[in-house]
């Protein structure tokens, strides 16, 4: 990917090394994040894999093609890997190759540890992917993975306990590196208030990361312990509560999803100025309403078990917490739609993505707060409905956003323009299939269909259908994504420092793709309020 | 603010192979556990080879950072992100111990009262703590607060004034005022493990006796086990005292040792409190 | 189907995503019982709150996403660049801003309110005229009438030929079981529920009752349903291998009527009393018993007896089955705690285990050839 011509700043001691080793032991923060972005594009395709299976199952009522036993491995896998091998990742690979270039500094702030949080995540996929394999089979108790059902299973249970864990350590120290990186390695001038919104939400984000990534260890420490030595933690007859676990699931739990939304609201908030051609309406309330939304992800957890049960005190504290959520989330529609307001709007594919979020993510929002609402949750707790919303947030929302954002710096990254043809198809495919696939799952979920069930009564036979079919060609779309960025990578034209007129970070003061060691040393940047001009003339 | 000048360059160090060591390290020996669980007889030496890779990375790993800082690689700017760096590892080990504090308010606030109010499912069954809960038929007899429990809070308060004391002798270069303190607190530390050991030794509850064997033994495990860590690491600051390698100006190693120790420090206080005594 | 359900499409946002949708459905020639949009037709008052705050939230998302999404709209058509649209440069407006942090306060704390108010009346359990004690199985429900005698279990009676296909579907698929709970119409009822094994939800649709039965915990709820009538749900919590395979079915009947059943249930009872003494023959025991196995066991030790490599131990050549009787019988009695084997001792009666027993030791290649008695199990109980 690094031409000959990009050898401009070698001053520094060492360039790229030749050969697998580069990978192996890169400490630069750019390899590392394609690293990054290659390893949750396998495991998006993996999980999208067994999603397909589990359509296929879903296709008609009656068990065709798995037994109950493999459907529900099939569908805690799916949602396992989803969200820990591919969004979270992902995020973290336009973490590393984003922020040391947004902030202009030279690299991630501990890059050996950088790569120790990489090289991670394969021993652990390993270790995940392994358990298809084992006697028993996968895990099959959902990706929340409530004892005592957990305690039930057999040898994959504890393969994936330790998967998990190695999973938090990594995750730990990316995020650590991330907040050290942002706090301490600012180019000199790029005060916090005058940083990209895009590293602002990663900074939330880490602190999200070293703050609930331990609790859910915790858990499921306890998981191993009631499973092989003997304790009671949630085992009533011991004193116990099985609903504990739930409490310290959610609490690292909720906060998850915020951590796995907040970098694409960074995302989008990048794309939809540089489009419209116009700064970013409301970069302060985006700052801080990021930051409530980081504040109300604690406190909030219990919204996931109006029906175990709770005393109508907390079922009522969680639903007035949860709904305030609302606020700064719509903050943040607001301003992005005043920022398209009286802009010159071009719809090159990040922006249709970027769009798409808005507006999609905005309906998944909704599901969310109808959710909110106990009385209502409690007939559509564990059905389709939140299938449906949780799909809406994190397929339209995160994983769409890190689509238009792999569009957007592709350029930036490997020096050639993506297809743009093939680039909007692959929107308009991925936009139509997905809301054929998920609308549905919305009316299915209302009617009383229960998620994570192989087999259903004939009156939601047809609806299933339709999403199935929505489904398989939600998939195949995803063919043409690998095709189109392959082709990015290979060659195209090329994306000179800066194919976005309305791009105005710093990394497009860069040549693309942008030197080995970028900023060795620091730009000094002149500021306008909310906008970080590069001033590396 | 800084400016220009006092930038420089940041220490970006060359390709390492330890991170990849550290995950091969880590990959065998959660296999090697997993065996272990499930009683298959390869597990100990697979779990054995696999600590063997993780303390040659450590070693590795840790010869080349302190090669790098004795050769001046570290700039402030270097520094000041280890500091952040150790600030924010000490935070996330915090929410660790929280995780297992809020289990134990829970179950005691909370589930007990619960469970002895479901009469239905277990009659008889009353709110009192300790408890190992209305399924398991032991009587508990807790450890008492005001004895081993006391000493061992004094030990380690005193371990947290000696490290201190061998700091501030390290600022004002008094190199042996230094590895007296150093050695004083390896020796509290260890001295308040081998007490813990003869505790469990002598308590007459296990971790399967309900939720109070059970929150009381993990909670002061994993205590336990980040004192042997801290005392591990401070044999190796020790030991790097001796070879004189720190200096009034530059010791973070020392300094972030340190720091992990109180933090272990004031968990005890907080296990010692919530724990033994309350 | 209902118009309701027509008319509903229209305050879902998003409507035009619904098209394809509408356009199969149309098409689609199957005549559907209870073709569902929307929630089930509420048969309790509580129920029928949720649905209208349901609906209420449904009108309030919509017209916001109308008042957000036009000018987005008017933005995205009028604000192009291919149309000559120069950029403007504002970035801050404080009153707009503060405006659209107050409204939605405001219309949060209307949506609060009346959910509180429901909340409140959901969770008011007092003064019940019935309790039922609910407890949850791997994969079946156990109904027990606090202060009648009367205790029984419910599970599915879908033909596993209809599972897998061999079989039409009947009309109730999947949501059909053996012995429907029993409730008189217009009466409090109050439920205690709990768990045996894993957790469970027992959860009717048309009473907006959904409730978590946690193993070792009693949780309540209540409902009071209208009229009498047949109302359907499913387990709604994972609970593993049968989770989809564990329906709740609710049989709504007048007070009269209600009264009739439970004397009939008394003289069940009876009669069972009196049979537990009997001796049966070997063929006896086996019919009764591959009823048993299909419903309790099959699902983990399948229909081939083989169970699942790895999850669950085969029957055929186990040595616990082709062992000393009073070994299995045991180990059915008092299962094996911490693994998935239940201890069916306190699901079954004597003859029903006695009959599983005798079952398991005579079929597939098994042929221990000998039987075992109600009296074997009664003695083996402590
Ligand atoms: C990226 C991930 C993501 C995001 C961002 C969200 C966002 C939200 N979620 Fe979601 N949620 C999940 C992922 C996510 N969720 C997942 C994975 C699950 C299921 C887990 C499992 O069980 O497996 C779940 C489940 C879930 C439940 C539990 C359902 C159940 O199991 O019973 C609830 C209940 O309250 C909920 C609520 C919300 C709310 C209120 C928001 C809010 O943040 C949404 C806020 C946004 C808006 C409201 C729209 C924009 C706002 C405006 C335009 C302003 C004006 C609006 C008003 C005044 C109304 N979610
Ligand atoms: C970020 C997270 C994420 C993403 C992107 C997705 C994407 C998809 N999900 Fe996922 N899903 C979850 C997170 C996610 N999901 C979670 C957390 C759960 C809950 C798990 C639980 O209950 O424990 C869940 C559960 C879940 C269910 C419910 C299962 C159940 O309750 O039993 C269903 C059912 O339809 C489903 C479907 C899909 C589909 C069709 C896609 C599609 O968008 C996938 C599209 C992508 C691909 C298909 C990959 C690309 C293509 C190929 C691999 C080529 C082969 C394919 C063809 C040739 C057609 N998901
Ligand atoms: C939830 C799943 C499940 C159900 C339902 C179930 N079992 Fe089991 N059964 C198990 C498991 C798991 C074991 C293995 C326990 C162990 O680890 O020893 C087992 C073991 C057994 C054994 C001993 C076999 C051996 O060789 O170890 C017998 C006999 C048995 N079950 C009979 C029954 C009968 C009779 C029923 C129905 C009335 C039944 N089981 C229902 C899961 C189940
Ligand atoms: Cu019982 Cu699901
Ligand atoms: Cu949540």
């Amino acid at each position: 990917m690094y031409t000959a011509d990009t050898a401009a700043h070698h001053d520094h001691a060492h360039g790229a090394p030749r050969g697998i080793m580069r990978w192996l032991t890169s400490t630069n923060h750019k390899d590392i994040g394609t690293l990054y972005l290659w390893f949750s594009l396998f495991m998006f395709f993996f999980a999208g894999a067994l999603a397909m299976l589990i359509r296929a199952e879903l296709f008609q009522p009656g068990l065709q093609l798995f037994q109950p036993a493999v459907f529900n491995q099939l569908t805690t896998m799916h949602g396992l890997i989803m969200i820990f091998g591919a969004i979270m990742p992902s995020l973290v690979g336009f973490a590393n190759w984003q922020v040391p270039l947004m902030i202009g500094a030279s690299d991630m702030a501990f890059p050996r540890l950088n790569n120790w949080s990489f090289w991670l995540l394969p021993a652990a996929g390993l270790l995940l992917i392994a358990t298809f394999f084992v006697p028993g089979g996968a895990i099959a108790g959902g990706w929340t993975m409530y004892p005592p059902l957990y305690i039930q299973g057999g040898v994959a249970y504890d393969m994936s306990i330790l998967a998990i864990h190695i999973l938090g350590i990594s995750s730990i120290m990316g995020a650590i590196n991330i907040i050290v990186t942002i706090l301490n390695l600012r180019a000199p001038g790029m005060t916090l208030m005058k940083m990209p919104l895009f590293v602002w939400t990663w900074l939330i984000t880490a602190f999200l990361l070293v703050a609930v990534m331990p609790v859910l260890a915790c858990a499921i420490t306890m998981l191993l312990t009631d499973r092989h030595f003997g304790t009671h933690f949630f085992d009533a007859a011991g004193g116990g509560d099985a609903v504990m676990f739930q409490h310290l699931f959610w609490f690292f739990g909720h906060p998850e999803v915020y951590i796995m939304i907040l970098p694409a609201f960074g995302i989008v908030s990048t794309i939809i100025p540089t489009f419209a051609r116009k700064p970013l309406f409301g970069y302060v309330s985006m700052v801080y309403a990021v930051a409530s939304i980081a504040f109300l992800s604690f406190i909030v957890w219990a919204h996931h078990m109006f029906t175990t049960g709770m005393p109508v005190g907390g079922q009522l504290f969680f639903m007035y917490t949860t709904m305030l959520i609302a606020i700064p989330t719509g903050v943040k529609v607001f301003n992005w739609v005043a920022t398209l307001w009286r802009g010159s709007i071009t719809f090159e594919t990040p922006m249709l993505f970027a769009l798409a979020f808005v507006f999609l993510f905005t309906i998944g929002g909704f599901s969310g707060l109808v959710l909110s609402l106990v009385p209502v949750d409690i007939q559509l707790q564990d059905t389709y409905y939140v299938v449906a919303h949780f799909h809406y947030v994190l397929f339209s929302g995160s994983a769409m956003a890190i689509m238009g954002g792999i569009y957007y710096w592709l350029p930036k990254w490997t020096g050639h323009m993506y297809d743009e043809t093939l680039g909007k198809i692959h929107f308009w495919l991925t936009a139509i299939a997905f809301n054929i696939t998920f609308f549905p799952m919305h009316f299915l979920g209302l009617a009383g269909m229960p998620r994570r069930i192989p087999d259903y009564a004939l009156q939601f036979a047809d609806f299933n259908m339709i999403s199935s079919l929505g489904g398989f060609l939600l998939g195949a779309s995803q063919l043409l994504f690998l095709y189109t960025v392959i082709k990015c990578v290979r060659g195209g034209a090329p994306a000179g420092n800066k194919p976005w007129d309305g791009a105005d970070t710093l990394e497009w003061t860069q040549t693309s793709p942008p030197p080995y060691h970028s900023f060795v040393t620091p730009p000094q940047i002149k500021l306008v309020r909310g906008r970080s001009h590069a001033n590396a003339r | 603010m800084q400016t220009h000048a006092e930038h420089d360059v940041y220490y970006v160090p060359p390709p390492s192979i330890w991170p990849l060591v550290g995950s091969v390290a880590l990959l065998v020996l959660a296999s090697g556990f997993v065996m272990l669980l499930h009683k298959i007889a390869a597990g100990p030496y697979v779990m054995a080879l696999g600590i063997g890779i993780l303390l040659v990375m450590l070693f590795g790993w840790f010869s080349t950072v302190i090669r790098e800082s004795l050769a001046g690689k570290y700039s402030d700017q270097v520094d000041t992100s280890f500091r952040w760096g150790m600030v924010w590892f000490i935070f996330s080990e915090v929410l660790f111990f929280a995780g297992f504090f809020g289990a134990l308010f829970y179950a005691r606030i909370l589930a007990v009262p619960w469970l002895a109010d479901a009469q239905m499912l277990w009659p008889g069954f009353t709110a009192a703590w300790p408890t190992a809960g209305p399924g398991v038929k032991t009587v508990l007899t807790p450890v008492d607060a005001w004895g081993l429990p006391a000493l061992n809070t004094l030990i380690l308060l005193s371990s947290g004034a000696t490290v201190t004391w061998a700091h501030w002798g390290l600022q004002k270069g008094r190199q042996f005022q230094l590895k007296l303190g150093l050695a004083l607190t390896i020796i509290l530390g260890a001295l308040f493990i081998s007490l813990q050991i003869h505790e469990y030794g002598e308590a007459a509850f296990t971790i399967r006796d309900g939720i109070y064997g059970a929150t009381f033994y993990m909670l002061t495990g994993f205590h336990g086990f980040h004192v042997m860590l801290g005392a591990a690491m401070l044999t190796v600051i020790f030991l790097r005292a001796l070879a004189g390698h720190f200096t009034p100006g530059r010791h973070f190693a020392f300094e972030a040792v340190a720091w992990y120790w109180h933090f272990v420090d004031v968990i005890w206080l907080m296990l010692f409190v919530f724990v033994y005594w309350l | 189907m209902s118009n309701r359900s027509c008319q509903r499409i229209g305050q879902i946002p998003g409507a035009i995503q619904a098209i394809p949708i509408l356009i199969v459905w149309f098409v689609s020639a199957r005549a559907h019982a209870e073709y569902g949009l929307n929630l089930h037709a509420p048969a309790t008052n509580l129920a029928q709150k949720i649905y209208d705050l349901h609906t209420a939230i449904l009108w309030i998302c919509l017209a916001i996403f109308i008042v957000v999404f036009i000018p987005m709209c008017i933005a995205l058509l009028r604000h192009r660049k291919s149309k000559g649209h120069r950029p403007a440069r504002f970035h801050d407006n404080l009153t707009l801003e503060i405006a659209w942090t107050i409204v939605p306060v405001l219309i949060l704390l209307a949506m609060a309110g009346t959910a509180t108010r429901l909340v409140v009346a959901m969770k008011d359990t007092d003064e019940a005229d019935l309790t039922i004690k609910v407890t949850g199985h791997q994969w079946k429900w156990e109904y027990e009438y606090l202060g009648d005698d009367i205790r029984f279990i419910s599970t599915s009676s879908t033909p596993k030929e209809q599972i897998d296909g061999a079989q039409a579907k009947g009309e109730n698929y999947l949501l059909e079981v053996d012995r429907p709970l029993v409730v008189p119409a217009g009466q409090k009822v109050r439920l205690v529920l709990t768990s045996a094994d894993v957790i469970h939800t027992w959860w009717v649709p048309a009473f907006g009752l959904k409730q978590d039965a946690v193993p070792g915990f009693i949780r309540d709820s209540w409902f009071k349903a209208d009229k009498p009538g047949t109302f359907r749900g499913q387990c709604a919590e994972l609970c593993g291998v049968g989770h989809g395979f564990m329906p709740v079915v609710v049989e709504v009947v007048t007070v009269e009527q209600f009264d009739a059943w439970k004397q009939a249930q008394k003289a069940l009872v009876a009669a069972a009393a009196a049979s537990a003494g009997k001796t049966y023959t070997l063929a006896e025991l086996k019919a009764l018993g591959e009823k048993v196995y299909k419903t309790n066991c099959i699902a983990c030790h399948q229909a081939t007896g083989l169970g699942i490599p790895g999850a669950f131990p085969a029957l055929i050549g186990s040595k616990i089955v082709s062992g000393d009787k009073s070994g299995h019988i045991d180990m059915v009695l008092n299962g094996k705690p911490g693994t998935a084997m239940a201890a069916f001792g306190k699901q079954l009666s004597d003859v029903e285990i006695a009959a599983v027993v005798t079952y398991e030791r005579n079929s597939w290649s098994n042929k221990m050839s000998d039987v075992a008695q109600p009296a074997d199990i009664a003695a083996r109980r402590k």
